[in-house]
């Protein structure tokens, strides 16, 4: 039995490798030609608690898990019971665990799968310095039919620095867990890989955005830890470093986007990122950067909220204070990735609109792109950059910083300028920058600030619209991917119905969306959010035609394609 | 961003703007303003290379006065905005400036990691021992009897912050008090402390002559520190722990190396970055 896409978990204690296991077989995987994509999953311990990698290998890119797993590898089952809600098992699934490994876990049992043994441990001690999640490897590359060099070329790469003995002892691991799968009840196996013509890249979200910085100009970044946006911080820091940028570990998120305010000001285009508790610090600087038009970007990496919620599982319910937590009448740009590819392009471009409009922009990504990893075709760098108009020649009279021009964006000087010295004021202030309270001056300036992102031509980036039929889905973000799945299924089935995914979710594009629903009857909104923060966002500012049902739920359980498609199958 | 070619030679007017402060009659501020000003003369350094930055108060409102370039951020938030335009661009002269409620109380995290960090740049604080701005609230150096705020009618009852001492022990590099009733001497420890590397604080005692008329007086409690600046953070520990307040001069120069990120660039381009992630 081949199958075009199969899923898998590694699952055990903090310790057992079943990241390391997960992370070689994403790569084997894409070195093969599949295409590949893992999310983790940990206890709140910081070390040691059980872990959890979810995968999902096929011959197609992958956005985003399946329903259902086809096959769990326990390595040991200490607590690995607790992640049953998120490793649904396929009616057949296969469940593979050590008698050694402790008890086996209830949860798991009652889902009906096959159950088969694998020694792991015994099989371990056999070899000399054997790993047991080098056997679990092993066995998954052979029961799915991924190539033995493929899975031994990047066990040799992942330990060259290791030594011989290492190598030695996880190749042979491998092979030993290849052997015994042979032995193994089936399982699906991968169909052949569709040739790729270009080797592809191994990437997580968080990554694909600090290449997005990067690529977009971003030269000073502000640092401060939080889960699950870290990572964009810790790729940028040696990266930054090899281009000639400078990140800086600030105190508190406070001080990470004064910082790049200051340094934007100064001229360098800069970015921070967080997640939800430090973008609600940074909302009052961020109304700064919109009042002084100095621009800036944060990508935040949505977690479960409120509060500390659920740092490490992921949410879309950060929609509401990207958009309005500011205070004052304060528009900025607000741009969601929609996959984890397009967690480099939509940074690059957010980069690009905050220093082309002076503006703060907000990047909305989410814990399920930027920490999920995945093999992906190299994404093209789509030539966008911080380039800012800038006052030229000598400055002949006093410069009018905030002068109100047609397009809403002013010249910026910036130090070293001569002529053009100017005070930035998140004061209310009249064309030359001087504070004013004056009415005249208020209504303006509000008006300059509000124009210019909505003259600006966004082009065709402000969605991703595919397919058509009377039937739409309305999302944003990560879900995307399962939404993506379920029309694929939908269509299969003999439906039609259109996908738009809004990438530019402030300012508003109402015409732009009209034109994308024309025809539409039935309007199914789609989102990862308790509150429908997104049906209301879209109830406020659009026109839905037709009827319209909107599909929404918290996270951390993710939402699966089937769910999607039942929304679609069932309403007739 | 170009050089000047020559090394002109400017008076303290060309640094002043022509807007018109908002301070009251009499404002300690205004003296700073002027002293400010006549240390970047005396230094010489074009206005377009000096950056002021400020968060929210009256002495806050500096930077439009002037002719450099300057940023009015919002409250407490001077010293980070600061610390980002001189780390991205070293080569300009970076002020940040405030009042004591900026400083010492929303902004006092940044004010200790900003010591701490040690960027090469200068902060100077109007100390007048109350919030004038929303007229006239305790602030973290405000005696803890002092009863005239409506906020707290018998006084707040706990001990002021001491922001030398906090400096001396958060790692600033250089720290000095002054009196804005000083124009000239005020504008010297100005001059000294942007010229010293690293971050060089200065406290200026400011009189706020509408909420603290008493302070009026201030100009014949100061006088000049009786020993010259030590380089031992012991020995200056000691004096600013032991003195009153009015203490005037530099006070501590240290000599730790300043904080400054290398920004040389090893690869030729963003795409060789990229090699990492192909399988």
């Amino acid at each position: 039995m081949t199958a075009r896409s199969v899923s898998i978990t590694f699952a055990g204690s903090g310790g057992a490798g079943v990241m390391t296991a997960g992370n070689m077989l994403l790569d084997a995987a894409g070195r093969a030609g599949w295409y590949a994509y893992m999310t983790r999953s940990s206890g709140a311990q910081i070390r040691g608690g059980e872990a959890a990698a979810m995968m999902r290998l096929s011959t197609s890119p992958v956005q985003s898990h399946d329903d259902h797993f086809d096959v769990l590898v326990a390595i040991d089952w200490q607590n690995v019971g607790r992640f049953s809600a998120e490793i649904p098992m396929t009616s057949d699934g296969l469940v593979l665990g050590d008698p050694d490994g402790g008890d086996f876990p209830e949860q798991i049992g009652a889902k009906g799968a096959r159950c088969a043994d694998i020694p792991f441990k015994k099989m371990a001690k056999e070899i000399e310095g054997g790993r047991p999640n080098m056997i679990a490897l092993g066995a998954v590359a052979g029961l799915v039919g991924l190539p033995e060099d493929a899975v031994l070329g990047v066990v040799r790469d992942s330990l060259a620095k290791k030594g011989e003995a290492a190598r030695t002892a996880s190749e042979a691991s491998v092979r030993a867990g290849m052997a015994f799968a042979a032995g193994l009840p089936a399982c699906p196996r991968l169909a052949a890989a569709e040739g790729q013509s270009e080797r592809l890249w191994s990437i997580t979200g968080n990554e694909a955005a600090g290449l997005g910085a990067v690529r977009g100009g971003i030269r000073f970044v502000a640092a401060y830890p939080i889960t699950p946006g870290t990572e964009v911080l810790e790729w940028l820091a040696p990266n930054l470093a090899k281009l000639g940028g400078v990140l800086v570990q600030a105190e508190d998120e406070l001080a990470s986007i004064n910082q790049i305010i200051g340094a934007s000001y100064a001229g360098v285009p800069s970015l921070t990122a967080t997640s939800g508790p430090g973008l609600a610090l940074m909302t009052e600087s961020l109304g700064l950067a919109v009042a002084s038009e100095t621009p800036i970007t944060v990508v935040n990496v949505m977690r479960g909220g409120p509060s500390t919620g659920i740092p490490v599982k992921s949410e879309q319910s950060d929609l509401n204070i990207a958009l309005y937590g500011l205070h004052g009448d304060a528009p900025h740009l607000v741009v969601a990735p929609n996959s984890l590819a397009d967690c480099a392009f939509s940074t690059q471009w957010a980069v690009h609109l905050a220093d082309s409009l002076q503006t703060a922009a907000i990047v909305l990504s989410d814990q399920s792109l930027g920490q999920s990893r995945a093999t992906i075709a190299p994404p093209l760098d789509p030539g966008f950059r911080a380039i800012r108009l800038m006052p030229e020649g000598e400055a002949a009279e006093r410069y009018r910083r905030y002068t109100n021009t047609a397009s809403g964006v002013s010249p910026m000087a910036v130090p070293g300028m001569k002529g053009y010295q100017y005070t930035a004021d998140g004061l209310e202030h009249n064309e030359y920058g001087t504070p004013s309270s004056a009415a005249a001056d208020h209504s303006a300036q509000l008006d300059k600030r509000l124009r210019k992102l909505a003259v600006h031509d966004y082009g065709q980036h402000w969605a991703d619209i595919e397919g058509d039929g009377d039937i739409a889905v309305l999302t944003w973000g990560s879900t995307t991917g399962p939404v993506r799945e379920a029309l694929e299924r939908f269509r299969a089935s003999g439906g039609r119905a259109r996908l738009v995914s809004i990438r530019l979710i402030s300012p508003v594009r109402p015409e732009q969306l009209a034109a994308a629903l024309a025809g539409v009857a039935r309007v199914l909104v789609v989102e990862q959010s308790h509150g429908a923060q997104f049906h209301r966002y879209l109830r406020a500012h659009y026109d839905l035609p037709g009827s319209v049902r909107a599909f929404h739920r918290p996270g951390p359980l993710p939402i699966r394609p089937n769910e999607i498609f039942r929304q679609l199958a069932d309403w007739s | 961003m170009e050089a000047t070619s020559t090394c002109p030679s400017y008076s303290a007017r060309d640094y002043k703007s022509e807007v018109k402060p908002v301070w009251c009659p009499g404002c300690g501020d205004y003296s700073v303003l002027g002293s400010i000003t006549k240390a970047l003369a005396e230094l010489s350094i074009p206005p377009e290379r000096v950056a002021l930055v400020s968060g929210i108060g009256c002495s806050s409102r500096l930077p439009a006065y002037t002719n450099v370039f300057g940023f009015h951020g919002v409250h407490g938030r001077a010293l980070p905005i600061a610390t980002g335009i001189k780390v991205s661009r070293p080569e300009l002269t970076v002020i940040a400036s405030g009042g004591d409620g900026d400083g010492f109380s929303i902004g006092g995290n940044h004010f200790m990691h900003a010591c701490r960090r040690n960027v090469d740049m200068t902060y100077i604080v109007m100390d007048n021992e109350v919030y004038g701005m929303t007229k006239g609230q305790a602030s973290p150096t405000t005696a803890p009897d002092w009863e005239k705020s409506k906020l707290t009618p018998q006084g707040t009852g706990i001990n002021p912050f001491h922001p030398l001492v906090i400096a001396l022990a958060a790692g600033a590099n250089f720290i000095a008090r002054g009196f804005s009733g000083d124009q000239n001497g005020t504008a010297q420890l100005i001059t000294e402390a942007i010229r010293h590397p690293g971050f060089s604080f200065v406290q200026l005692l400011s009189p706020c002559v509408t909420f603290r008329p008493e302070q009026r007086d201030w100009k014949d409690m100061v006088h000049p520190a009786a020993v010259d600046p030590t380089d031992d953070p012991a020995r200056a520990a000691r004096r600013l722990m032991t003195d009153d307040g009015f203490n005037v001069g530099v006070l501590y120069r240290g000599s730790r190396k300043p904080f400054q990120p290398e920004r040389q660039a090893s690869v030729d381009s963003v795409a060789d970055l990229e090699k990492e992630f192909v399988l």
